[in-house]
């Protein structure tokens, strides 16, 4: 039920943990279903230099919080800004449809990570 | 890749003998039984003999069973059956909150057509209390229905106690048993059960065959017309193959839960002591004893069951999750949710159903994966380092 790509970011998921000191964190829980990820920012430059994520959540949200931090690194922020859910999913050559919200979670705790980056007044 | 299967909840595999006995009945032993000609009256013994030998694995007549098409038809046949042929008697039911959906769909259905229903809550082992159930019987009730054995955590309700309650005040009473036969001995007479649903493929038929005893004298409306096989209560050509397969199934299960009660029991045993022993931070669901014997509900703190199905998929492994993110249903499993189990709990929560086929080295494997999965998902996970921190 899961494309390749999916598979191959749930199984070897790039750029999971922590940044102690990060420039910005950002959190977003599923209203649907619970699921939980945490984005954690560096940004040099207005550039996001480093990004980790923790999730807790399916597969498909472990895939999205993966390609959501290749897809971001090395990007302005409001590159980042940009990025929509369905930029995630389609990264990821497609989500089931009942999965489709789960790339909801990877965009959205990065916005919100943006967010509290730009609140901190760095 | 080693594959192990270890679903057998959902479905099991036919069984050869079962499938041995079917296949004359495709091509040779085509004929249908409801003919008088030789090709039907060949047919109708087999069907016949099949019935007896359903009868004989729960303890009741030939002409008590109904063959049907599964055990959600069963289920329905039960419930929507006695509802409308009780309808002038009252209009309340009784049931649980832990019923298969095919149980609490029909309930709900009748509720939009008049009909009270009563779902009586259940303890943190999924267990529901006899007191309650008593406390909720009234004039207007009609019937219980309440399964013998749960599909998510094995939990076996005190199906004799229920039966001995529902005779005392004279409602009918229906109980699901799917997943208890062929795996746990099921007399309906010992237990005062009027009503009672197999399904043939959870026990080594194949699917799309099962059976409803109906007690003697108990009347039923149909839930479809047509001809008059099964007694004037389910019409439609009988599946012979299926029902044949369905009666050699029973016979194998009648010699069969010596192995369920002890081999199956003690692998299951040791997968459960195994990961309890290997990964801190877990839970078992169900009742510790009342239990299934070849079921292990299982939950690990931090992570998602999903998750973990997916990694144990890629081992080779089948089992499955109640979880919020299975793959075609949101919502936590109603089962678990009913028992109260926290929800990060509830989320993570995988089912190992055992089955005839399994092996030590099966439960080995796992133990010897498990930990490692589960490990990986932790390091993933928010909750988890927050934990390790606080
Ligand atoms: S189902 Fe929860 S994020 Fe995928």
């Amino acid at each position: 039920m899961y494309s390749d790509k999916v598979i191959d970011h749930f199984t070897n998921p790039r750029n999971v943990g922590v940044i102690i000191d990060a420039d910005g964190v950002g959190e977003k829980v599923s209203a649907s279903c619970g699921d939980r990820m945490k984005v954690f920012l560096k940004v040099v430059d207005g550039v996001i230099e480093d990004l980790k994520f923790q999730t807790y959540g399916c597969g498909a949200a472990i895939a999205s919080s993966s390609m959501m931090s290749e897809l971001v690194i090395g990007k302005t922020l409001d590159e980042a800004l940009a990025l929509t859910n369905d930029a995630v999913a389609e990264a990821l050559d497609g989500l089931p449809d009942p999965k489709l919200h789960c790339s909801n979670l990877a965009a959205d705790a990065l916005h919100d990570a943006i967010k509290n980056y730009k609140e901190e007044g760095a | 890749m080693k594959r192990i299967y270890m679903d057998n909840n959902a479905t099991t595999a036919v069984r050869s003998e079962v499938l041995e006995a079917m296949l004359p009945f495709y091509k040779e032993q085509f004929g249908n039984p409801s003919s008088i000609h030789w090709a039907g009256q060949a047919v109708s013994g087999a069907v016949d003999s099949a019935r007896g030998q359903v009868a004989q694995l729960i303890n009741c007549q030939p002409e008590e069973i109904i063959f049907t098409s599964c055990g959600s038809e069963g289920n329905a046949l039960a419930i929507k059956g006695s509802a409308e042929f009780l309808r002038s008697k009252g209009n309340h039911i009784i049931t649980t909150a832990v019923e298969h959906p095919a149980v609490l769909n029909s309930c709900k259905y009748l509720e939009k057509q008049g009909f009270e229903v009563t779902v009586l809550a259940v303890d943190s082992e999924g267990m529901i209390d006899l007191a309650e159930l008593e406390a909720a019987i009234c004039e207007q009730t009609i019937l219980i229905s309440a399964m013998w054995g749960n599909n998510e955590t094995g939990t076996l309700f005190p199906v004799a106690e229920i039966g001995a309650i529902a005779r005392k005040h004279k409602v009918r009473f229906h109980t699901d048993a799917v997943q208890a036969v062929g795996r746990v001995p099921v007399d309906v007479q010992a237990a005062g059960v009027d009503m009672l649903t197999i399904s043939g493929h959870k026990f080594g038929a194949p699917k799309g065959v099962g059976a409803l005893y109906v007690r003697k004298g108990m009347g039923l409306t149909p839930l479809f017309h047509g001809g008059h096989q099964e007694r004037n209560r389910r019409a439609g050509t009988h599946n012979v193959p299926g029902i044949v397969g369905l009666g050699v199934a029973c016979e194998l299960a009648i010699t069969d839960l010596a192995e369920q009660d002890g081999r199956i029991r003690a692998l299951r045993d040791r997968l459960e002591q195994g990961i309890l022993s290997r990964i801190p931070e877990v839970q078992v669901n169900g009742h510790r004893l009342q239990r299934l014997p070849n079921t292990l509900n299982i939950s690990f703190a931090y992570i998602e069951g999903e998750a973990i199905l997916l990694f144990l998929d890629m081992k080779g492994v089948a089992a499955s999750s109640g979880s919020a993110c299975m793959s075609d249903s949101f919502g936590q499993s109603h089962v678990i949710g009913a028992m109260g189990v926290d929800p990060m709990m509830a989320n993570s929560n995988i089912r190992f159903g055992l089955g005839l086929d399994n092996t030590e080295e099966d439960v080995d494997f796992i133990l010897e994966i498990l930990p490692e999965i589960i490990q990986k998902l932790r390091d993933m996970s928010p909750f988890y380092s927050e934990r390790a921190a606080s």
